[in-house]
This record gives C-alpha cells, structure tokens and sequence, in this order.
C-alpha cells in the first residue's frame, strides 16, 4: 500500500515537474505565436495591404498602395506606418515614406522603373510588426487619361462644330460678327500717330508666347505692324519674354513684308527688356514718358502693373486701346485707356480683323458652345433644385491631374 | 538697427523715393532707378535662368545622370539660336512652333477645367426659398446675361440686346468691387513703404 501511495506520489511528482516543465514551455510557445503576430502588446490585429496597384491616368513610375489599418489597444496607437519596398519578395526592404495612423493609402513616386516588379510591407512606426506581403505590381504609363473623358468630349463636340461651321463658311456663307468697338479705333490710333509723326507703343502683355492672350495679342499685333508699315509710322515693341520677343520679330516682319515695305523693318524696335514685372513696367513707362508714342496698345496677359502703365500712357497724352483676358485688371484699363477689349473680345478681335473663315468658323462654333453651356446650366439648376438629381454637377467633376 | 543694415536701408530708402518722384515728372532720380532695377532683374534672370535650365536641364541629365533624351529638346533651343544667321533663321520657328503648339495643349484642359467646369458646377447650386436662393437667382442671371454680352455672332438688338446690355452692367459692377478691393491692396503696399521710410528716418536719427 505505502509502496502504492509511494508510487502513486512519484508518478504525481513527475506528472507535477513535467507539467510545471511543459506549462511555461506551453505559455512560452503560445506567447511565441502571439509574437509573431503582434511583439508589441497593445496590437490586436496587424494592418493588412488590401490593393496594390498601378497609378491610373499617369505616365507611369508611380504606384497607389491601399491599406487596412490594424487595431490596437487604447493603451497604444501608434503614430503611422512606415511604407517598405523591395523589388524582391525575400529581400531586405527600404523604408520609401510613412504615412500617419488615419492615412489609408500611399502614392509611390520614389524612383520606380516602368514594367519593373515591386513588393511592399507596412511596417507599424514604433515596433518590428509587419503587415501582409503585397505584391509584386508594376508601374505602367497609360496613353488615355480616362479623368479627362469630359474635355475630350467637349473638344471633339467643339471640333466637330468648328468643321461644320467652316463647310458653311466655304460655300460661301457669311457670318456676321458684331462690331467691337475697340477694335474699330485701330485704324484711327494708328492714323493719329501718323499725322502726328510719332512712334507706336504696343505692350504684347506679360504672359508667354503659348498663351491664349499672347497668341491673340500677336494676331493683332500683325495687323497694327501692316498699318504702320502702311504708313511709315514707327512701331517700338518691348517684350517681357525672350520667346515672345522673337515671336514678335516674326509677326512685324512678315506684316511689313505683306505690306510690301521689308525695307522699313527694324528689328532692334522689338527688344527683350526684362523677364521681373516692375522693372519691366518702369522700362515701359521710361519709353512712354520719352519717346512719347502717340498711341498704346496694351494686349495680352496684364497683372498689377496694368493701371500704372495705363496711367502713365493717359498721362504722356497717347491714345490708348487695351484688351485683356485678366478679370481684375480690365477695370483698371476701363478706367485708364480710350478703348478695353474685354475678356473674350480679345480673342474675337483675331477673327473679326482677319475675316478669315477658319476664324471666323471657331467664333461661330464658340457661340454655340456657350448657347450650350446655357442651356446645361439652366438644366442642371432646375434638375438640382427641382428633382434633386445632382447628375450634371457630377458630369463637371473632371480630373485634369 | 547695425552700420550694415542702416546703409542698405538708405540705399532702399532713396531708391524708393526716386520712384516716387515719377510722381512729379519723370526726372534724372527716377531714370536712375528705373534702369538700375530693370539692369539688376535681368542680369538676375540670366542667371537665375542658366542655373534652373542650362545646369539643371541640360549640363546635369546628359552629361552626369546619362539621361540623352534631354538632347531633343536641347536640339531645339539651339535651334533658337539660328535667329542669328539670316540663312538659317527659319529653324527657329521649329522650336517655337513646337513651344506654343505644347504648352498651348497642355494648357487647354487644365483652362477648361477651371473657367468652365468648375465654373458651371458652382453655379449648379439647388436654389432655396430663402436669401441665399434669391442670391443665387440673381447671380445665375447676371451670368447668363453676362455670357450673352459675349455673343458675337448675333446682333446685340432687341431682347437680346437688352439681356446683352444687363451683362455688360453685371461685368461692370464686378468691375467696380474688383477696382475698389485692388486699390484698396495697393494703399496697404504705400502705406507699408512709408512706414519703412519713417522707420528708417527714426533709425538714422537715434529715435
């Protein structure tokens, strides 16, 4: 019996040791488990890669990583991820940005190469948790921007109406484009001039040669030029870019030539003066106040040098014809200058000077465009208003990065 | 305020007050500045351009990180430099037709986007039966009258007329708020020169 007992005690004390043995090796392992998971305690869940995708609408080298964020304790939120790449699943991983807790998403723009395979890891700030493997996924370029769907579809309804429009025009129809009236007192500015056997002053704005406003400026620069050359009457021409300078150059050359006087060309009369706005605008009103122009054109791109030069011209006693597209500062030109082409008519001037049926074509089409934008608007207010269908409102949602 | 900083404060103190003496008439102060400032910017500019373009587009991709594409576009602003030969000087326009033609179409979407789109979505607003709808009644008015003044293909007579003519009354009144809230901007800059001019006064006499 007490051999019994004996044994029943060793094979207890054994059960005993091993049990107290294989309980911590047990927690040990188990907590091992957790570890990997989550080393940090705090971690309940580890934020996981959920799309791993090519950048849409770019020219490639670019890569979106979406993400789901782990959660934690209350006791530990951590301050972000830290955003791992690789170009191999099993290689070491560089650290590429970080993003904070509530971010859910990532754009790579960091060096990629096109066509190139890349891994990412999140890895959570302030410990060793890693979350899922995402990839591997290749940044591509795309050749259509599908954001711009609406543009694309707009210049194509316009072209389409400018080639309808300019059909019409070449069999021999003819629109009708109301007067502008600034641009009516062209021919007389320059006639003034003439009598008066002073220079002409014509200011080709402050934009750059691609511009809208500078591309209209130099159309009606070119008619201006033929005048003078017409007439004999010298035309200083001071330009803000280099580029716009020789555009200009090219514009007086070929009006001197249509008009047939290339002798009287003088290419040193349309100077590059100097690419900083104010000491652009007090060359200008240097050459206002001592060459003394008869007349000033201000066409193009104007900022907040336009009532100082205005006023100066007003003040040297030259008449003054101006057109801008700049909202803020055609007021500053009403109140200064004889004549404002407002906004549009800057652009309309092109047409209405050169009658010329491609011209004249994209006006036509343009005033449908607006009759349509009309129309959409009235449509889309009643639709919101009336129906609360937000439909058009979205259609205008445009994505043109 | 230091030695140092108390000349170059006098230089800007006189060469402020040399502009404003244009105020007057134009004068020899004031053709001083003016060639000074317009001499100073564009040496500026070249330089500051052959940093940022030359350096930094041309010398750095080609000849230190190999990228030779960069040689297509360097191809064309030399071009630019045929102007000086009257024999080649129509290479010119190659460049400068591709310039304009660019920038012309990166341009157009990015224009579209914010004169028009984003224009017509803020004027899409659902009108209420409170001030802010007759508010938003008068603006959409204004607008569509305003977009008919820029009709250019139709005569501006009659009916049209009339609505063409409370466009040209809506522009000019934006007109007006834009004038006053400039001026308004450009006393702020005088009165922040004469207050400079005041503490450089005090300054030079110990106040």
């Amino acid at each position: 019996m007490s051999s019994c007992i004996h044994r029943f005690f060793n094979r207890s004390a054994i059960l005993f040791l091993v049990a107290l043995y294989l309980i911590p090796l047990a927690h040990v392992k188990c907590f091992a488990q957790e570890n990997n998971s989550s080393p940090s305690s705090g971690i309940i869940t580890v934020p996981s890669i959920s799309n791993l995708i090519d950048t849409p609408n770019d020219h490639g080298n670019s890569i979106t990583i979406t993400w789901k964020v782990g959660s934690y304790d209350p006791s530990f939120v951590p301050m972000g991820y830290v955003i791992l790449r690789s170009d191999k699943a099993d290689r070491a991983y560089d650290s590429i940005g970080f993003q904070l807790i509530g971010e859910t998403s990532f754009v790579d723009t960091g060096n990629l190469l096109n066509g190139k395979d890349y891994y990412y890891k999140l890895r959570v700030e302030g410990t060793d948790v890693l979350s899922t493997l995402g990839g591997p996924v290749q940044a591509s370029g795309q050749w259509f921007h599908s954001g711009k769907m609406a543009t694309f579809v707009v210049t194509v309804l316009f072209c389409v109406t400018v080639i309808i429009v300019l059909i019409f025009a070449r069999r021999g129809r003819e629109f009708y484009i109301r007067p502008i009236a600034g641009i009516n007192a062209i021919d007389d500015a320059i006639g003034r001039a003439t009598e008066m056997g002073k220079p002409i002053l014509y200011v080709p704005g402050l934009g750059s040669a691609s511009e809208v406003a500078t591309i209209a400026a130099f159309t009606i620069m070119g008619r201006v030029a033929k005048r003078t050359a017409e007439y004999r009457t010298r035309v200083i021409v001071p330009c803000y870019y280099p580029e716009s300078m020789i555009v200009a150059q090219e514009v007086v050359k070929s009006a001197y030539l249509d008009a047939g006087r290339p002798d009287l060309y003088n290419e040193k009369e349309i100077f590059f003066l100097t690419q900083e706005q104010f000491p652009f605008t007090a060359a200008v009103n240097g050459i206002m106040l001592r060459d003394k122009p008869a007349t000033n054109f201000f066409m193009g791109k104007f900022y907040a040098e336009s009532l100082m030069l205005a006023e100066t011209g007003f003040e040297a006693g030259a008449i003054q014809i101006a057109g801008t597209d700049e909202p803020i500062q055609i007021p500053f030109f009403v109140a200064a200058c004889d004549y404002v082409l407002i906004g549009e008519e800057l652009y309309a001037a092109s047409a209405y000077l050169s009658r010329d049926p491609m011209q004249l074509g994209t006006l036509k089409a343009q005033d449908w465009g607006k009759a349509a934008l009309v129309i959409l608007l009235i449509v889309g207010i009643i639709s919101a208003s009336v129906f609360g269908i937000d439909f058009f409102i979205r259609i205008l949602d445009v994505n043109v990065m | 305020m230091g030695t140092s900083e108390l000349l170059w404060n006098g230089l800007a103190a006189i060469l402020t007050l040399a502009i404003f003496s244009f105020l007057y008439r134009d004068n020899p102060f004031y053709k001083f500045a003016e060639r000074l400032v317009a001499g100073v910017s564009a040496g500026y500019w070249t330089m500051l351009l052959y940093h940022t373009s030359f350096t930094d587009k041309v010398i750095v991709p080609i000849f230190q990180q190999n990228e030779w594409w960069y040689i297509i576009p360097s191809i064309l602003g030399l071009m630019m430099w045929t102007r000086f030969s009257r024999k080649w000087s129509w290479l010119s326009r190659i460049s400068l037709a591709f310039y304009i033609g660019i920038s012309a179409g990166v341009a157009l979407p990015i224009s579209m986007y914010a004169s028009i789109y984003k224009q017509l979505e803020a004027s899409m607003v659902p009108i209420a039966f409170d001030m802010a709808g007759i508010n938003s009644v008068l603006v959409t008015i204004g607008l569509i009258c305003s977009l008919a003044y820029f009709f250019f293909s139709k005569e501006h007579s009659g009916l049209f007329g009339k609505v063409s003519r409370v466009g040209i009354y809506t522009l000019m009144i934006g007109f007006g708020a834009g004038f006053g809230l400039t001026v308004m901007g450009r006393i702020s800059l005088f009165i922040d020169r004469v207050l400079f001019l005041k503490d450089y006064i005090l300054a030079l006499f110990g106040a």
